[in-house]
């Protein structure tokens, strides 16, 4: 009995292979698109994991001054109280053309790192080595190969186990790197204490003694990165499903004959039932093993470039090879099956509630979800109102992304409402009889294709809002590049005495040489970049203030205020009026805040006497040169000659905001590449739902061959209403999109990258977009148009024969 | 001659020939009725006659016009003109109203005339009917429009196909009394496939299809 059942609903498969090919691609790019986030999510996660790893001391307690680093005394006042401490400083500086994390050590009290282990291993003399004089650099190999070029710098060892982006050194070789003598950012209370020691506590109690967070920091930093992408993965996710939805619903509509039959003929509803799920779920299994097998591909592909951005964006270290784990092959089933159980649900269901003698009826498919559409209005605006609502009871990310949700998959439901109010409106229009039946038809159609139309919405919307977000990103970026790159020229000098030499050099040969010089601080246990300026009007005419205090410049170049970056004003809730502490008896007010964007870490901006200081040792290799533009080639070409300086040491405005615009370009290609493949997933759905709706489009446009229009009347016609609906749903997908961007630019961003960026309208961009979403709806419904003006009359007859 | 049928023959591709030479003729406002078994070729022919399919030898005229010369468009322009047609199953366009369905093939050939509709409807008992989309219509009320359809065009020739069939016997009766009695009152010719003797003896001439052939 199972068997010949099992025959039967087989057939249907064989006698419907694009059918079949339709539900297994549907699940396939649903599977695929979230398995390749996953697999991207995961690997940076396993990335921050090992990183963590390697830097090791994760477990381990740590003593912190709240307000800047630790003085090197305090550390040896502990010390000669009996504690058994290990300093580390950390920090970001520039070695060569590069910006690295420097992590300093103390390598004989530090416990055990793998990279330290390994090399010991190697050379047992690299210890001595690293605190001789001059000391060593362990760097992973991409950067040991462009760190052994940069003079100045100590010997430089290669080692697999440091986190890419990072090098690793004695503390001494750090203090000169980062230009922070006698500082010391934290404190590891090492494990095996003596007994009867004074508590920290009593000891220091200026200090704070908290649990290591090493690594938990980027993971932190980066969790709204990756929340932003598993949004675009879910989001990819549902369009995939609509076509798993439409496929199953009019397969199991097609065989409500079969199933009436195989009942009446003594299967029971209970083992067609078992028989039915099997079936599916032996689909989910090939469609999602298939959407795995894709979505490794498309991670792979897209992996380098979402490291590049993590890097770029918030330092984090990402490697950019992908490996295969078995929880994401697990993982990506178990999304295919709950996708297929999801997408299938409704239609399993009906079958199953099936009366034994209910007709069957391709129609009666049509007619129901026609009814639906007034539940669907009011279960959409539910949802933007819940999502509205979530804003504002849940602040953050995850109010912002419930409002994203909500307004999403609001839409989505009020859109076949809107299409077939509009095709009402549109019918009242018409004019003749072909007009009027082709308005009436394609409002018919609706319920058929609304749901390739609904995931052709979100791909849009998704890409007027990420796409509006990203233009109105670059155009602020671009605006405040030609606000912050002020100077002709840029120049680095290979080490401090250089510079000095330059400066002295420069200054009657040009009209203002403005050094930059920074150290790195800590506010508020987060580390801070503090520049020193000169009082110069390039600044105080040209920087990007957001919010200033009167006389702000004035103040802080006479050293009795500071400007802060907008990260740190938002991480640290300071804004102008307060007053920031960047080091311990370091307090100023705060004059300004300043944009600054592309930037992971906080900023502050000092007089350069007031910095000085308190950093003296802060390097003061790089400048800025204020020149006129044309005397500019001469004066790089004498700064070569006299100071024999490589190219990368000298950069134009142009030649840096080139650079800069590139890097900022490269941190959105992740998000372009996936904007456009949800894109092909709608375009793919919109095809789907034409091709299997085939058989239900004959016998409707039959009749109407058979009064006197042509085939090719009816092809034309028939693209035609894919245009017209692709193209209304593009117009109703604009407002969405641009709500979207809004909460994008007013809540994630803030929440993700701690800066608020105004919006901009880019009506270029939405008619690139409109003639796209008209290119795949015409693509899509090109093949069934040409197959309809192709089909020989006998077939079109067919209909009229096949009801006797 | 209205319609002239001249040795026509048909074969489906891998079928055995389903026309093997078949001619008759068709005056205009003559009704005849076209009987045999199941797979003469009665709907073949039918379908032929209505420019609704090419035939493969042969040759067959409609109000002078010769349909083997007819490219797709040509053929299409002659069903919009001069023939309706009346299915089995009806065939209504689901899409459209009744009263929109009754008109819609009168606008396609530009013969839209609101008085002869509003009688047909009248006639045919539609007249409350109109506002209703096909499904919400009983078997024998969507004969009924289907017929109200072809005759609401005024086609020189009326080309049914089994339009009964589908129905019990009391309102296949009242159709086709109907539909009788409007062919006759329009002046339209009608062209009748049928299994029923009892319907083939009501029209003016009767054509029995067997082998591929008139018999």
């Amino acid at each position: 009995m199972i068997g010949a059942a099992l025959q039967a609903l087989a057939s249907h498969w064989r006698r419907h292979p694009l059918q079949l090919a339709t539900l297994l691609a549907g699940l396939a790019l649903a599977t695929a698109l979230w398995s390749a986030v996953q697999a991207i999510n995961a690997e940076a996660r396993a990335s921050y994991a090992r990183a963590t790893a390697q830097i090791g001391s994760g477990a381990l307690d740590v003593l912190e001054a709240p307000g800047g680093p630790i003085p090197l005394p305090r550390y040896v006042a502990l010390r000669r109280a009996g504690w058994q401490l290990s300093p580390v400083l950390e920090g970001r500086a520039r070695l060569g053309d590069l910006r690295v994390t420097v992590l300093g050590l103390d390598p004989v009290t530090h416990p055990p790192l793998p990279a330290f282990t390994a090399a010991m291993k190697r050379d047992a003399a690299m210890l001595g080595r690293m605190l001789a004089q001059g000391g060593m650099l362990i760097a992973p190999p991409d950067l040991a190969a462009i760190l052994t070029d940069v003079p100045g710098l100590p010997k430089v060892q290669v080692s697999d186990s440091v986190p890419p982006g990072m090098v690793m050194t004695d503390i001494g070789v750090a203090e000169r790197l980062l230009a922070r003598p006698g500082q010391i950012d934290r404190l590891l209370i090492l494990p095996d204490q003596p007994p009867g020691l004074t508590p920290l506590a009593d000891l220091a109690p200026d200090l704070q003694r908290r649990v290591s967070r090493a690594g938990t920091d980027t993971a932190r930093l980066t969790d709204s990165f990756h929340l932003n992408l598993t949004a675009f993965g879910l989001l990819s996710f549902a369009v995939g499903l609509f076509i798993v939805h439409g496929t199953v619903g009019l397969a199991f509509e097609q065989r409500r004959g079969m199933v009436r039959t195989l009942r009446a003929l003594g299967l029971p509803l209970r083992l067609l039932t078992a028989l039915m799920l099997g079936e599916l779920l032996v689909l989910a299994l090939i469609g999602g093993g298939l959407g795995l097998v894709l979505g490794y591909l498309v991670a792979a592909a897209l992996l380098p470039d979402v490291a590049a951005t993590l890097r770029g964006l918030y330092g984090a270290p990402v490697a950019g090879g992908l490996s295969l784990r078995p929880s994401w092959v697990l993982g990506g089933l178990v999304m295919a099956l709950a996708g297929t159980g999801v997408a299938s649900a409704q239609a399993l269901w009906r079958m199953v509630h099936m009366p034994l003698l209910s007709a069957p009826g391709l129609q009666a498919w049509a007619q129901r979800a026609a009814r639906g559409e007034r539940r669907m209005a009011l279960a959409g605006l539910g949802l933007i109102g819940a999502g509205g609502v979530a804003l504002v009871l849940v602040p953050g990310l995850v109010g912002g992304f419930a409002l994203i949700a909500g307004l999403m998959l609001g839409a989505a439901l009020l859109l076949p409402p809107a299409l077939a109010l509009v095709l009402h409106l549109g019918r009242r229009l018409a004019r003749g009889p072909v007009g009027d039946w082709l308005w009436a038809d394609t409002r018919a159609q609706l319920p058929g294709i609304g749901l390739a139309l609904m995931a052709l919405l979100l791909a849009l919307a998704a890409n007027v809002g990420v796409g509006t977000m990203v233009s109105s990103f670059r155009l602020t970026f671009t605006g405040w590049l030609d606000q912050r790159l002020v100077s002709e020229l840029y120049l680095t000098a290979r080490d401090d005495a250089q510079g000095e030499e330059i400066a002295r050099w420069l200054a009657p040969r040009s009209d203002a040489v403005l050094p930059i010089r920074s150290g790195e601080f800590t506010v508020q246990s987060v580390p801070v970049t503090v520049y020193g300026v000169v009082d110069h009007p390039t600044y105080s005419k040209n920087w990007p203030l957001l919010e200033q205090t009167p006389n702000a410049w004035d103040r802080v170049n006479a050293g009795a205020a500071a400007f802060i970056n907008e990260q740190l004003a938002r991480r640290a809730a300071l804004w102008s009026g307060d007053r920031v502490q960047l080091a311990p008896g370091w307090t100023l007010p705060i004059a300004g805040v300043y944009s600054d964007y592309g930037n992971p870490t906080g900023q502050a901006i000092v007089a350069l006497p007031a910095l000085l200081s308190h950093a003296s040792a802060v390097p003061n290799r790089r400048f800025g040169v204020r020149l006129s533009p044309e005397a500019m080639p001469g004066l790089m070409r004498d700064l070569r000659a006299a100071f024999d300086l490589p190219a990368s040491a000298l950069i134009d405005q142009a030649g840096l905001k080139a650079q800069s615009l590139a890097v900022f370009d490269k941190t959105f290609v992740v998000t372009g590449a996936l904007n456009l493949l949800t894109l092909g997933v709608a375009g793919f759905a919109i095809l789907t739902s034409l091709l299997t709706l085939w058989s239900l489009r004959l016998p409707q446009l039959a009749p109407v061959w058979a009064l006197g229009l042509t085939r090719g009347t009816l092809a034309r016609l028939e693209l035609g209403r894919s245009l017209l609906l692709a193209a209304l749903t593009a117009l109703l997908a604009l407002p969405l999109g641009l709500a979207l961007a809004w909460v994008l630019l007013a809540v994630i961003n803030v929440q993700a990258f701690g800066w608020r960026l105004p919006m901009y309208l880019f009506p270029a961009d939405w008619l690139r977009l409109f003639g796209l979403a008209l290119l795949a709806a015409g693509l899509a419904a090109a093949l069934p148009a040409r197959r309809l003006y192709r089909l020989p009359p006998s077939e079109l007859l067919k209909v009229f024969a096949n009801a006797r | 001659m209205l319609l002239t049928i001249e040795d026509v023959k048909k074969t489906y591709p891998g079928a055995r020939p389903v026309l093997q030479g078949v001619s008759l003729t068709l005056d205009a406002g003559q009704t005849l009725a076209l009987t045999g078994e199941s797979g003469s070729g009665k709907s073949t022919l039918l379908h032929l006659a209505g420019a609704l399919d090419s035939f493969d030898a042969g040759e067959i005229r409609l109000a002078g016009t010769a349909l083997s010369g007819l490219d797709d468009t040509g053929r299409a322009a002659l069903r919009r003109d001069r023939v309706a047609l009346v299915f089995q199953q009806f065939n209504l366009i689901p899409s459209l109203t009744v009263g929109q369905n009754l008109g819609f093939h009168a606008r396609l050939a530009g013969r839209q005339d609101p008085v002869w509709i509003e009688e047909l409807t009248e006639r045919l008992g539609l007249a409350e009917l109109v506002a209703r989309y096909p499904e919400q219509l009983s078997g024998g009320q969507q004969q009924r429009v289907a017929i109200g359809r072809a005759l609401a065009a005024r086609p020189a020739l009326l080309l049914a196909d089994e339009p009964t069939g589908n129905l019990d016997e009391t309102a296949s009766t009242a159709v086709m009394e109907l539909m009788l009695d409007l062919v006759r009152a329009s002046g339209t010719a009608l062209f009748l496939v049928t299994h029923s003797d009892r319907i083939a003896a009501r029209l003016d001439a009767r054509a029995h299809l067997s082998g591929g052939c008139i018999a």
